[in-house]
C-alpha cells in the first residue's frame, strides 16, 4: 500500500517570479479582499430559520386540528356520538342532529362522482390516446381553465342557467322516464340534491381528468407497443395496456375528486335548497356539512350552537383527511413520487 | 504568487465505501501537477478533498491532514475560508446561468461582501485577461448572459471567476474534456501562463495534455496514490508496472 | 380450400365487432370532451353576455347603493379583495417560499417527509374549515370581523401551493450551479438564496401566482372572517367587502338590480384569475434556465 508519493523531488522554495505581461505588479493574494467573516453563524441562523417555517406547517396544522377539538367539546359533551346519527337541527330549542347534513353531503358527492367519473376519464383519454398530437396541449389547457373558475362563480351561473334548465326540461324529463326509481319524484323546482350533484360534477371533472391524464402518460411506452404487437385495436390497447396500468392511479384521482367535492361549500349552498331534511327524491332540497356552517355560523346564537357547528367542521375535516391521503396513497403508486399538484 | 500544498495520509469515503486510501504527497508551488488515471480511480475526489468539495456530498467524509500555503485545510479552518483561497473549474463548464458575464466575474467577490465597484471593474477586467477572454467579451459584459458564450468561452469565464477571488491554487477537473480541441488548445495555454501565478492541480484523463501542461504527475488506481514523479520520468520510464500498464493503454 | 374460406368469414366477423368497439369508444370519448366543453363555454359567454351588460365606469368606482335603489357599484369590494389579498400574501408568500427552500435543500430526510406529507394534507382541508380556524384565532381574539382574519384564512391556504412548487423548482436547479457557488467560499445561506433562488426565480414566482389565483376567489373562508362591508374600508381590523363575497351576497338576494351586478363581479373576478393562470403558462414555457446547457 506504500506509495511513492514522497519521493517527489522536494523544491527548496518558490522559484524566483518571472515578470510577464501576465502577471504585472505584485497584489495581495489570498482572499485578502474578501473582508467578511467566514463564520458558521450565519448559515445555522438560516438554516433555522428556514427549518421554523417547515415546522410552522406542521404548527398550523396543529392549531387547526386544536382549534376545532376545542371548540367542539361542548356539542361533544352535550350530544356525544348521537350527534351524527340524530335528525334534529333545531337551533330554537338548542337540539343539534347532524344526520341531514352527512346525508346531504354523501349524496351530492356519490351522484357528482356518477356523473362526473365517466365524463372525466372518457376525456382524460381522448386527450392522452386519441386526439391528434398538436391539439393536446390546448385541450389540456381548456379542461384546466375549469378548475380556476372559484366556486362562488359556478354557483352563479348554476343558480341563473343551470336551475332553470334542470327545472323545465331535465327535471321533467326525468320524472317521466325515470320516475319508476323513485329518486325522481316531487315538485321539480330545479334547487334541490339534483342540482348540487350536477354543479359539483362540473367542478370536479377537472381534478379526475388532470390526475387520469397524469397516470395515464406515466404507464410506460412499451406496455402499449406489446399490447398493439398482439393485433389488438386502438381501443383494446387503451383498455389493455393502458388502464389497466393505470387504475390505480385512475381510481386515486376519483377518490381526490370525492374529497374535493365533500369540502365544496358556496356553489352546492347556492343551489341545494338549504333545508334540513332526508328525503329519497332528488328534487328534494337539501343541506350539506360545508353549507350549515357557511349559511348558519356568523348567525349562531349561544355556544352549543356554535360547537354543533364546529364539530360538524371537525367531522368534514377529518373525512376529507382520510379521503385525500388515500386518493394520494393511490396515484403515487402509479406516479412514484411525483409532487401532487394542487388544482386550484 | 502560489503556494505550495502537503498531502499526508488522506482517506476519502462515500458512506461505508472508500474511495482514497493513505494518500500523501507534495504538490509543488508555481508549478501544475497533473492527477491521471482510469475512470473512478479517485482523481476527482482526490481533488476535491482540497478544498473541501467532496464533503458536499450527504454522507461523505474525510480524514487525514492537507495544508496549503501555511493554512491546515482539515483543522480549524472553516470550509468556506478554505474555498476562498483554493479556485476550482469543473468538467461542465457552470457559469452561473441569471448572470451577466460582468455578474459572473464578479460573483466570488460580490457575493461574499465585496463592495467596492470601482475596484470590481478592475478585478473584472483583470481576470478575463488572465483568463485570455476579455477581447471576445469587452463589449457585452453587463449586456449578455453568461450562459450564452460557447463552451470554450463558458470554460474561461469560469476560469476568470474563479481567479477572480484571487486564490493561492487552481484545482482544474477535466476542465477541457467537455471541449472542443480549439478551445482545448486555448485552454492548455492559459494553464502555461497561470503556472506562474497559481499553483495548479489538473485533473485529466488524456494523457498527452498531462505531458503537455503539467511538470509532476500522480497517477492513481483504485484510490491510491501509485506513483508521482515528474511528468517525463511518468511517460518514458514509471517505476510501477501499474503506471507503465496504464499509459502503454493496456487499460483505462 | 372452403375451409380456410370460412375461417377468414369468422376472422372478419370478429374482427368488424372489434373495429365497432374502437369506434364507439372513441366517439363516447369525443362526447364526453363535447360534454364537459359545454358548461365551460356556457359559463365563459353567460360571464360574457350578463357581465358585460351590466359592466360600466360606475361599477368599478361606486360603492354599492342602498337595497332597492338602481346603480352602484362594487369598488369597495375590489378594493377589499385587494386589502385581503395583500395581508393573505404578506403570510403566505414569506411562509411558503421558507418552508419550501427547507423542503429543499435541508429536508431530504423523514422530518422533511413529514413536513411535505403534512402541506399536502394542509392542501386538502376545506376552504370552510379553514375560516372556522381564523375565526377562533383571530375575530374571537379581536372580538369582531376584520381583513386581518380573512388573511389569514388566505393566507394559510397559500402556504402549500407555493411551497411545493418552489421546492420543485428549486431541486430542478442543477447541483454544478450550486457547486459552482460554494467552490468560490460562498456561504450555503448565500448560496441558496442569491444563486438557488435566484435561478429558479421563474418557476417560484409561478406557484405564487397560481396561489394567489386559487384564493382570490375564495368566498367560504371570508364568510365569518372578513365578513364583508358596505362602504370603504381599507382598516385592517375592520370587516371589509371582498369581490367573492359580494358576488355571493347579491347573486342569492332577491333584487334583480343585485344579479346583474352579480355577474359583473363575477366577469370582473374570472378576468384577474383567467390573467394570473394564463401568465403562469406563458412564463413556465419559456424556462428558467435560459440558454443554459
Amino acid at each position: 500500500m506504500a506509495n511513492q508519493a514522497l519521493g517527489a523531488p522536494r523544491l527548496p522554495g518558490p522559484e524566483p517570479v518571472i515578470n510577464s505581461p501576465a502577471s504585472g505588479k505584485v497584489r495581495p493574494r489570498a482572499g485578502s479582499l474578501i473582508r467578511q467573516s467566514s463564520s458558521p453563524l450565519p448559515d445555522q441562523l438560516f438554516q433555522a430559520l428556514m427549518m421554523a417555517c417547515g415546522v410552522a406547517v406542521l404548527a398550523i396544522v396543529g392549531l387547526i386540528v386544536y382549534e376545532l377539538a376545542t371548540t367542539s367539546t361542548l356539542a361533544r359533551h352535550a350530544f356525544g356520538f348521537r350527534f351524527f346519527f340524530t335528525q334534529d337541527w333545531d337551533p330554537v330549542n338548542e337540539k343539534f342532529g347532524a344526520l341531514p347534513f352527512i346525508y346531504g353531503t354523501v349524496v351530492s358527492s356519490i351522484l357528482a362522482l356518477i356523473l362526473a367519473v365517466p365524463l372525466a376519464v372518457g376525456v382524460a383519454i381522448f386527450i392522452t390516446e386519441m386526439s391528434p398530437r398538436w391539439l393536446r396541449g390546448s385541450l389540456a389547457f381548456t379542461t384546466e381553465l375549469l378548475a380556476a373558475i372559484p366556486s362562488v362563480i359556478y354557483g352563479l351561473w348554476a343558480i341563473f342557467v343551470m336551475v332553470p334548465l334542470l327545472r323545465r326540461y331535465a327535471e321533467p324529463w326525468a320524472a317521466r322516464y325515470l320516475g319508476w326509481t323513485g329518486l325522481f319524484e316531487g315538485a321539480p323546482y330545479g334547487i334541490g340534491m339534483l342540482a348540487a350533484g350536477v354543479i359539483l360534477a362540473i367542478m370536479i371533472i377537472p381534478i379526475i381528468s388532470s390526475i387520469t391524464r397524469e397516470v395515464i402518460n406515466a404507464v410506460p411506452q412499451q406496455q402499449r407497443e406489446a399490447v398493439l404487437a398482439l393485433g389488438a385495436t386502438r381501443w383494446e390497447m387503451i383498455r389493455m395496456g393502458v388502464l389497466r396500468n393505470a387504475r390505480a392511479g385512475i381510481l386515486g384521482g376519483i377518490i381526490l375528486g370525492l374529497g374535493r367535492a365533500l369540502g365544496e361549500t358556496m356553489a352546492v349552498t347556492m343551489v341545494i335548497g338549504n333545508r334540513p331534511e332526508i328525503a329519497r327524491s332528488l328534487f328534494a332540497p337539501g343541506y350539506t356539512m360545508a353549507s350549515v356552517i357557511a349559511n348558519e355560523f356568523s348567525e349562531a346564537t349561544g355556544d352549543l350552537y356554535l360547537s354543533s357547528l364546529v364539530q360538524i367542521g371537525l367531522a368534514l375535516f377529518l373525512v376529507t383527511i382520510v379521503v385525500n391521503v388515500l386518493a394520494q396513497l393511490l396515484v403515487w403508486t402509479v406516479t412514484r413520487g411525483t409532487p401532487a399538484r394542487s388544482n386550484a | 504568487m502560489g503556494v505550495g500544498i502537503q498531502v499526508r495520509n488522506l482517506n476519502a469515503w462515500f458512506g461505508k465505501t472508500q474511495a482514497l486510501h493513505q494518500i500523501s504527497m507534495d504538490l509543488a508551488a508555481n508549478h501544475a501537477t497533473a492527477v491521471i488515471g482510469p475512470s473512478g480511480c479517485g482523481k476527482s475526489t482526490f481533488v476535491r478533498c482540497l478544498n473541501r468539495m467532496h464533503e458536499t456530498i450527504p454522507g461523505a467524509r474525510v480524514e487525514g491532514t492537507v495544508q496549503i500555503g501555511d493554512v491546515q485545510v482539515y483543522n480549524g479552518t472553516s470550509a468556506t475560508q478554505v474555498r476562498r483561497r483554493v479556485g476550482m473549474v469543473f468538467q461542465k463548464p457552470n457559469p452561473f446561468p441569471t448572470m451577466s458575464i460582468y455578474d459572473n466575474v464578479a460573483a466570488g467577490l460580490k457575493l461574499n461582501g465585496f463592495r467596492d465597484r470601482r475596484a470590481l471593474d478592475e478585478i473584472v477586467e483583470r481576470s478575463l485577461q488572465q483568463a485570455a477572454l476579455w477581447d471576445e467579451v469587452k463589449d457585452k459584459l453587463k449586456k449578455q448572459s453568461g450562459a450564452s458564450l460557447s463552451g470554450g468561452q463558458q470554460q474561461r469565464l469560469c476560469i476568470a471567476r474563479a481567479l477572480a477571488v484571487e486564490p493561492q491554487v487552481l484545482l482544474m477537473d477535466e476542465p477541457a474534456s467537455a471541449l472542443d480541441p480549439i478551445s482545448t488548445g486555448k485552454i492548455e495555454e492559459l494553464i502555461f501562463q497561470l503556472k506562474e501565478e497559481y499553483t495548479i492541480v489538473i485533473v485529466t484523463h488524456n494523457m498527452q495534455q498531462a505531458s503537455r501542461v503539467a511538470e509532476f504527475t500522480g497517477f492513481f488506481l483504485l484510490g491510491e496514490l501509485i506513483e508521482f514523479d515528474r511528468t517525463e520520468k511518468i511517460f518514458t520510464n514509471p517505476s510501477d508496472k501499474r503506471t507503465e500498464d496504464y499509459i502503454t493503454g493496456r487499460f483505462g | 380450400m372452403p375451409e380456410k374460406h370460412s375461417n377468414s368469414d369468422r376472422d372478419r366477423t370478429v374482427s368488424l365487432r372489434r373495429r365497432l368497439m374502437n369506434s364507439i369508444m372513441t366517439l363516447a370519448a369525443a362526447a364526453a370532451l363535447v360534454l364537459v366543453l359545454i358548461p365551460l363555454i356556457a359559463i365563459f359567454g353567460y360571464l360574457c353576455y350578463k357581465g358585460l351588460g351590466a359592466l360600466n365606469w360606475a361599477f368599478i368606482t361606486q360603492t354599492p347603493k342602498p337595497v332597492g335603489e338602481p346603480g352602484g357599484g362594487m369598488a369597495n369590494a375590489i378594493g377589499g379583495s385587494l386589502l385581503v389579498l395583500s395581508i393573505a400574501s404578506l403570510i403566505g408568500v414569506p411562509l411558503g417560499i421558507g418552508a419550501g427552500i427547507y423542503l429543499a435543500e435541508y429536508g431530504r430526510d423523514r422530518f422533511g417527509d413529514l413536513v411535505r406529507f403534512t402541506a399536502d394534507v394542509l392542501n386538502g382541508i376545506p376552504s370552510i374549515v379553514i375560516g372556522i380556524v381564523a375565526y377562533g384565532l383571530v375575530v374571537l381574539l379581536q372580538g369582531h370581523f376584520s381583513a386581518l382574519a380573512g388573511g389569514v384564512a388566505l393566507g394559510i391556504m397559500m402556504i402549500p401551493t407555493i411551497a411545493r412548487t418552489t421546492e420543485e423548482m428549486l431541486l430542478l436547479v442543477p447541483t454544478h450551479v450550486r457547486e459552482a457557488a460554494y467552490g468560490l467560499g460562498i456561504a450555503r445561506w448565500r448560496t441558496t438564496l442569491s444563486i438557488t433562488l435566484r435561478t429558479a426565480t421563474s418557476g417560484v414566482v409561478t406557484g405564487i401566482m397560481l396561489a394567489f389565483a386559487r384564493v382570490a376567489g375564495e368566498t367560504a373562508p371570508l364568510l365569518f372572517t372578513a365578513f364583508g362591508n358596505q362602504y370603504w374600508n381599507w382598516k385592517v381590523n375592520q370587516p371589509t367587502a371582498a369581490l367573492p363575497l359580494q358576488i355571493f351576497t347579491y347573486a342569492i338576494s332577491p333584487f334583480e338590480e343585485w344579479h346583474r351586478q352579480a355577474w359583473a363581479g363575477a366577469l370582473i373576478l374570472i378576468i384577474l384569475i383567467v390573467l394570473a393562470v394564463s401568465a403562469v403558462r406563458l412564463t413556465a414555457g419559456r424556462g428558467m434556465l435560459r440558454g443554459a446547457g
